[in-house]
Order: C-alpha cells, then sequence, then structure tokens
C-alpha cells in the first residue's frame, strides 16, 4: 500500500493570521504503541510506526492511520472523535489524555509518542481496558437524582446560583482519565477513585436532591473520600476541565461538616 | 449457541434506547444491546436544545411548534406524527427534569428557553424561544440523566455486544379482502460479543431498534466513527422497507475540513453567518428570520455562497460564523464547549475571530417506516407485530424532508418512551416466536466470509472512496449525472467489497473485523440514498435536484419506501438499480394543506 489513504483530522487552510502561512505543514512521527493480544502472547511488547501526519493531526489521526493502511489488529476503542464520547482515554506519553483532543503538534515529535492503556485497570487487548470495575464505582455512589418530596406538576423551580454550585461536575464523561492516573487507585483498586466521587459530587450539591447524606455516608468508607492523597492528577488528567480534586475537597468536607 | 430469553430487547443505548429501557424495564424482562457503551452513544454530541412550548419565557404553544415542523420538514411530515411530538414536548421535558436532567434557569428558576432555527411565533412572524437547553451541552446531559436513571431502574445492558442480524419469521396470512401475503413475525436478534467473539442468540417477544443514524456514508459529517447505519442495514436485509432515504440533513455550522458541529443554538444566541464581503448573506435568503432559517435553505446558501467565489480563507471554500460582536461573558456561559473545538481543533479564538464553517452530514431523516406508536410497518399498512424503531434510525415521519434543530432530542425522547411501553405492553400478551433453524446462519456467514477473505482489498481504502464521492455527488446539490456517477462508484465498491482483508484474524475486540461488516452497511445505506435521490425529481427540504429544483407536489407529495429486491435487475428498471424495489407511501395530513416555503 503505497497510496496516501487516510485523510488528515483537516485539509482546511486557514487565513494567515491564524495559521501562520497558510500552507498545511507535514510532519514525520514515530508513534510508539504498546501492544498486547493474550490470544497470541501473554507477553506486552511495543510496535513502532513512522508516519508522515498533518499539522492539524490527532493522536487519534495517527492510530487510525496504523490501523487502516499498516496494522489492523491494532485495536482502540473511540467513537465521536471531538471529545465527547470519552471512549479514548489512554496513556499519551506518560499522561492520561483523549487520543482525539491531543494534536500532535502540542507533542515533541522529535522523540517517539508513546500510546499506552490506561492504568489500573485489566488490559484486554491493546489500548482496550476492562471498563466493568470503573463503573461498578459509578453505580455504587447512587449517581442519580433521589426527591422525597412531591412531584410537581410542572417542573422543579431551581435558582440560577444553585444549578451554577455542581456546573462543574455535570461535564463527566466518564472516560476515566482522572480515576486511572490517580496513584491511590494503581495500588487499591477497590477505592472508589474521582470520577465515582465527581458524580456523587454532581448530585450531593444539586438543591433538588434529598440524599447526599446517603452518599456521604458511602464515601465516608474506608475505600471512600479518605483515600485521596490530593496529589492533583486528576484535575490534569480531565479532559473536560472539570476540578476534580476541588470536587473531592468539597465532599470530604460536606462529610466534615455534617458529621456523620 | 447461546440463548438468551427476554420479554424486550432494544438494540442501542442512546437516547432513544435509553428512553425507551427506563419505561420497559419497569414492565418487562428487558435487555440493551450496545455495540459500545451507553454513555459513548452520540446523543451525547448534540448540542443547542430541545424544543417544547413550555412557554416560560414568552408566549407560545403545542400548536405553533407543530406547524413549524411540518413547514420545516417542507410538508413531507405526517401531521399526526408532529402533533404527538408537538403535544408530548412538554411532558416529555418535565420527565427529563424530574429525572434530574440540569436544564439552564431563568431568574425565577423555571427551565431556560432560546432561539433556534425554523422555531416561530405564531406561524412564522418571529424566531421564538422554545429551546430548553442546558449550555451546549444539552445531548450530554440527556444521554447522562438517561444512563443515571438505567442505572436506578437496574436495566440490565450487554456492553459491546454488536447486533447483526434480526430473526424475522414469514408467516402465510389472508387479508381482509382475501387476499394471501406474507406476515413478518420477530423472534429475536444475533449479536456479536466483541470482547470474546462469540455469537450470542437473543430470543425476544418485542425488539425495539433504536440504533442511531448512518452519517458516516459522507467524509465531512457530525456523525461519531460508529454511526454505521447498522439498525437500518439490519432490518432493510430481512424485507423490512426503508423510508425517505433520500433526506439526509446537513448542518449549515460544521468546523470547516473537520466536521465537527457548532451548535445552531450560536446563531441563537446571536452569531451571524458571513461571506468573504463580511456581508451577512442570510438576509438575503431568509428576509424574515435570517441566520435562523431551517437548517437547509441555510446549508444551501453556505454552498452557493462558496460557489459562487464569495468564500473565505485561501482556496475560498468556507464562511465564517462571527460571534465576535458577542460579550465573552455571555458566550462562556452558553456556548463553552463549542468555542473549546474552535480553540482545539482549528486554533481558532471565537471570542476575537470568526470561526471557519461549512455544511456537515449530520442527520437522516429517513429510516425504518413506523406509525405513531412505533409499530415497524412491513409495506404501506402491516404492521410487524412485536417489532418497534424509534430515534434517528426509525422514520415515524415527524421530520419530512428536513428535521428543524432541536427535534432529534425531542423525538428520541418522545417516541423512546412511546416503544418502550408498547414493547412492554406487547410483551405481555404475546409469546415467543420459535426461533428459525440455525438463526446465526446469516451472521456466521458474513464474519467467517470476511475472515477467511484473502483478497487484497483495505476496507478503509473503499470506505474512503464510498465517502468521496458522496461528499462530491450527494451533498447539498444533486443531480442526475452526479447521483448516477455515486451508482457506477457503488457498484464497483460491492465489487471490491468481495475482496476484502481483514487482517485480524483473532477473537478478542476484533475491530478490524466490525469495519469491514460496518463497510457492507455503509454500502447497502449510501445506495438506497441515492437510488431514492435519482427516482426523486423535485427539489425539497434537504434534498436539492439542480435539474429539477422546484417542489413538485403533483407527483412527489409522497414517501419513498425502499424495498431489497433481488428480482429487480438494472435493467428491469430505469430509475432502480439490481436489488431495490421502489414504492411510495401517502403522507397523512391532519389540518395544514402545502404552501410555498419561505422565510
Amino acid at each position: 500500500m503505497t497510496t496516501e489513504m487516510a485523510e488528515p483530522a483537516s485539509k482546511i487552510e486557514l487565513p494567515a493570521s491564524v495559521a501562520g502561512d497558510g500552507e498545511i505543514p507535514t510532519f514525520h512521527i514515530t508513534l510508539r504503541v504498546r501492544r498486547y493480544d493474550p490470544e497470541i502472547s501473554e507477553e506486552a511488547r511495543w510496535d513502532d510506526y513512522k508516519l508522515t501526519m498533518y499539522g492539524t493531526d490527532r493522536v487519534l489521526d495517527a492510530l487510525h492511520k496504523v490501523k487502516w493502511e499498516i496494522d489492523g489488529s491494532v485495536s482502540f476503542r473511540r467513537s465521536c472523535a471531538h471529545g465527547v464520547c470519552g471512549s479514548d482515554a489512554m496513556r499519551i506519553n506518560g499522561r492520561n489524555r483523549l487520543a482525539c483532543k491531543t494534536l500532535l503538534k502540542d507533542l515533541d515529535t522529535s522523540k517517539p509518542i508513546t500510546v499506552e492503556p490506561i492504568k489500573g485497570l485489566p488490559v484486554e487487548k491493546d489500548l482496550i481496558v476492562d471498563m466493568e470495575p470503573f463503573f461498578q464505582s459509578f453505580r455504587e455512589v447512587m449517581p442519580f437524582l433521589i426527591n422525597k418530596g412531591h412531584e410537581p406538576t410542572k417542573e422543579r423551580l431551581q435558582s440560577v446560583e444553585d444549578r451554577e454550585r455542581f456546573d462543574d461536575t455535570t461535564k463527566c464523561i466518564l472516560c476515566a482519565a482522572c480515576t486511572s492516573s490517580c496513584p491511590v487507585f494503581w495500588t487499591d483498586g477497590q477505592y472508589f477513585g474521582p470520577a465515582a466521587i465527581v458524580n456523587a459530587h454532581r448530585f450531593i450539591f444539586d438543591s433538588r436532591d434529598d440524599a447526599g447524606d446517603m452518599r456521604l455516608e458511602i464515601l465516608n468508607d474506608k475505600e471512600g473520600v479518605w483515600r485521596c492523597r490530593t496529589t492533583f492528577n486528576c484535575s490534569e488528567a480531565c479532559p473536560r476541565g472539570i476540578q476534580v480534586t476541588k470536587a473531592i475537597a468539597e465532599v470530604k468536607q460536606a462529610i466534615l461538616a455534617r458529621k456523620i | 449457541m447461546q440463548v438468551h430469553k427476554y420479554d424486550v430487547v432494544i438494540v442501542g443505548a442512546g437516547g432513544a434506547g435509553m428512553r425507551a429501557a427506563i419505561e420497559s424495564g419497569q414492565r418487562a424482562r428487558t435487555a440493551v444491546l450496545t455495540k459500545l457503551y451507553p454513555t459513548r452513544s452520540h446523543t451525547g454530541a448534540a448540542q443547542g436544545g430541545m424544543c417544547a412550548a413550555l412557554a416560560n419565557v414568552e408566549e407560545d404553544n403545542w400548536e405553533w411548534h407543530t406547524f413549524d415542523t411540518i413547514k420545516g420538514g417542507d410538508y413531507l411530515v405526517d401531521q399526526d406524527a408532529a402533533e404527538v411530538m408537538a403535544k408530548e414536548a412538554i411532558d416529555a421535558v418535565l420527565d427529563l427534569e424530574k429525572m434530574g436532567l440540569p436544564f439552564n434557569r431563568t431568574p425565577e428558576g423555571r427551565i431556560d428557553q432560546r432561539r433556534f432555527g425554523g422555531h416561530t411565533r405564531d406561524h412564522g412572524k418571529a424566531p421564538v424561544r422554545r429551546a430548553c437547553y442546558a449550555a451546549d451541552r444539552t445531548g450530554h446531559m440527556i444521554l447522562q440523566t438517561l444512563y443515571q436513571n438505567c442505572v436506578k431502574h437496574n436495566v440490565e445492558f450487554y456492553n459491546e455486544y454488536y447486533v447483526l442480524d434480526l430473526l424475522i419469521v414469514d408467516e402465510d396470512a389472508v387479508r381482509e379482502d382475501g387476499t394471501p401475503y406474507k406476515q413478518k413475525r420477530v423472534a429475536g436478534v444475533v449479536s456479536y460479543d466483541l470482547a470474546s467473539g462469540e455469537l450470542h442468540v437473543f430470543q425476544a417477544k418485542s425488539v425495539v431498534f433504536a440504533s442511531g443514524g448512518a452519517g458516516k456514508v459522507f467524509k465531512t459529517t457530525s456523525n461519531a466513527h460508529t454511526l454505521t447505519g447498522d439498525g437500518m442495514g439490519i432490518a432493510f436485509r430481512r424485507g423490512i422497507p426503508l423510508e425517505d432515504m433520500e433526506f439526509f440533513q446537513f448542518h449549515p455550522t460544521g468546523l470547516a475540513g473537520l466536521g465537527i458541529l457548532l451548535t445552531e443554538g450560536a446563531r441563537g444566541e446571536g452569531a451571524i453567518l458571513r461571506n468573504s464581503e463580511g456581508e451577512r448573506f442570510m438576509e438575503r435568503y431568509a428576509p424574515t428570520i435570517k441566520d435562523l432559517a431551517p437548517r437547509d435553505i441555510v446549508a444551501r446558501a453556505m454552498a452557493n455562497e462558496v460557489r459562487e467565489g464569495r468564500g473565505c480563507g485561501p482556496n475560498k471554500d468556507y464562511v465564517l460564523l462571527d460571534l465576535t460582536h458577542l460579550e465573552p461573558a455571555h458566550i462562556e456561559a452558553k456556548l463553552p464547549d463549542i468555542t473549546e473545538f474552535a480553540r482545539t481543533y482549528l486554533g481558532v479564538e471565537p471570542f476575537t475571530d470568526p470561526v471557519p464553517v461549512f455544511p456537515t452530514a449530520h442527520y437522516a431523516m429517513g429510516g425504518i417506516p413506523t406509525n405513531i406508536t412505533t409499530e415497524v410497518l412491513q409495506d404501506n399498512d402491516t404492521i410487524v407485530p412485536g417489532l418497534y424503531a424509534a430515534g434517528e434510525v426509525a422514520c415515524v415521519s415527524v421530520h419530512g424532508s428536513n428535521r428543524l434543530g432541536t427535534n432529534s432530542l425531542l423525538d428520541i425522547n418522545v417516541f423512546g418512551k412511546r416503544a418502550g411501553i408498547a414493547a412492554a405492553e406487547y410483551s405481555k400478551t404475546a409469546d415467543f416466536v420459535e426461533l428459525p433453524e440455525d438463526p446465526e446462519a446469516m451472521t456466521r456467514g458474513i464474519l467467517d466470509g470476511l475472515l477467511s477473505g484473502n483478497g487484497t482489498e483495505r476496507v478503509a481504502q473503499i470506505r474512503k472512496e464510498l465517502q468521496d464521492t458522496m461528499d462530491a455527488n450527494m451533498q447539498v446539490f444533486r443531480t442526475k449525472e452526479s447521483l448516477e456517477q455515486v451508482l457506477r462508484d457503488i457498484a464497483s465498491f460491492e465489487e471490491r467489497y468481495k475482496h476484502v482483508t481483514v487482517q485480524d484474524k483473532g477473537k478478542r475486540f476484533n475491530l478490524d473485523l466490525l469495519e469491514a461488516v460496518e463497510l457492507g452497511f455503509l454500502l447497502d445505506m449510501a445506495k438506497v440514498m441515492t437510488v431514492g435521490a435519482l427516482h426523486r425529481e423535485e427539489s425539497r427540504g434537504g434534498h436539492y435536484r439542480e435539474d429539477f429544483p422546484d417542489r413538485d407536489d403533483e407527483k412527489f407529495m409522497k414517501h419513498s419506501m425502499a424495498y431489497l429486491d433481488n428480482s429487480v435487475t438494472a435493467a428491469s428498471s430505469a430509475e432502480s438499480v439490481a436489488g431495490i424495489r421502489l414504492e411510495t407511501k401517502p403522507v397523512i395530513f391532519t389540518r395544514y394543506e402545502p404552501m410555498e416555503r419561505k422565510y
């Protein structure tokens, strides 16, 4: 296969004011992918791929180029390809990111770009991990509105300020970038992890919800918020810009304030 | 063979599937099968809002919403369905609020509402604030809220179970007038477990299709990689017709070159489209509501500006979405995500620079035909007992030839709920239909054929060429010649598809194989769409024929119905292609006479 096949993310030429000289620069990268397929070998390995990419391409475009033109067995999840579905969280140059939101030009392309599965969850194949333990923790914090009052005929009222109180944690896309960046989670898989706490926070601080105490009690558990060591990895990893560590701190304070 | 038995099986876990599951799961034993994880579904990418005539911020009523929907669809809408949707919209929004959806609020604490394309006060007099929203993440909030409520109700999910076949049994039956016919009955589905590579048969009394659209037939699209028309394709291959497939919506404001969606809500909040001369060109195309005209009109206007040399950028191949006159704080509060997309992917700062945009393939108006109870039709009049469809995979038809913005989030909630209730209620009275002998046979044949192939053709190469010809010839502007070109191309792709090779021969997460299967559905759907477009010699809504620029109610005020029919050969029909038979179905009118569509 010699023809250029995979389309760049964007072939659009922007005005000089935005894109410099307007030409789309191409450049060469080495993509170093962590490979693992227990059907073939119990050993994981690194495979290097030399690729020519465009200035606006993302890591996901590089992975697609490998899969579509070189080796179809390279396996990774992806769907929306613009950072809203949360399928393609992976460890890129040692940091958790979404492959579809990480532009190659923002990485150091003079060295190989390493791509590995997120840590702390069992690897199934290549970049695909078992997400079930992650979603199990999510389900355990009762991530749904519980309101004990009478159902109004119209909507429940909520002030603009009350709505704003939990806005940040409504942005979570359950990609697991935060949880799988947490050193506590790596060593203790029982820890709820940042994402579950973020989703508990979203309801604890929702003025319409009546089950905050129950959630705080769940998170007061030995595998709950107190395991957090405030390393801020989670906040740095979040592709939605959620201030995860702050949300965890607010949950800790709420537990202390209510003296459960 | 692994066989599971459920009262109700729902295929797809986006908005429509999960809304159905919440109803069905509380009434009957229900399983939801998805080729992704529920929260990865593309409902989450919807941005701007969900319309309902709550009248929270200004006078409004559901009859105006009904009218706008029908006019927006250029009168090809089934009016009974549009009435149902606009009327039930109000409860659909309130349901979501009670489930916990964090809508933006008015100063009084009510659900806030904003303007959206084609939604008007009093039958077109002026834009109306009808779209309920949560910043520009309304779809995300709907998807999360529905998933949260599925967790609450212990809905049983089979994640990464890719449904590949619908098990249908043909029974001899007789119509009231004495003519014999084949009555289709649903027995279940066959799915492929991505993790293990094993096939699983799900026997069910009711099956609900809620598997979304087929936008990946186009290159420039707002759709996810996974939206490959599987549900439509599966039904079509089993003899269910597909309705109005020639109508595909191109959303005006995709990020240029990328197709990533920038919500129409941006224009609802005051953003303006400009050409290379800085002109607000929509004033010429839709003098009354300008930038808030329906999507087909705006998309065509943009493509026309580019074609006539008034495009922007070094290659004059896009126009600009201008938000620079809006307050940065207002943009930050109402449109945080799309401004981030512009920064991340194009490096453009929307506070100070206009954003390059061009139409992007967005939504299939057509799909599996249903009545307003979401029962699937096997022909114009006959339902398939126990088979339901809702959301983008279905054609009920509330969108006609052009869907209004926000009406898809509404569609999935209103008709998803109806499907869940109807499927569960049916399962209480029905018996299981006996599984056909060797139910996995067709699926195993497809998979084994692809795995054992040793040709030289690559899936990605054929898919790219398909997407290229669809973008070039089946997009906003169409002609007889361009459509015939697509059909010639597809014929050659189908031949090459027989010789594709799948490199990954393993059983575990074989996504290489999955992409090869998806390409088969994409080819089928592209062909059905193009045959419909060739046959429809008029221009209506999202379908614009340069060689037939006017709407022709006399000949074409009717739905098209495409059937798989191997007795049709290329030579037997000038307008069809081998294997597809086209028929028509009457449009349902209640109270609105077709008028000329002006904004």
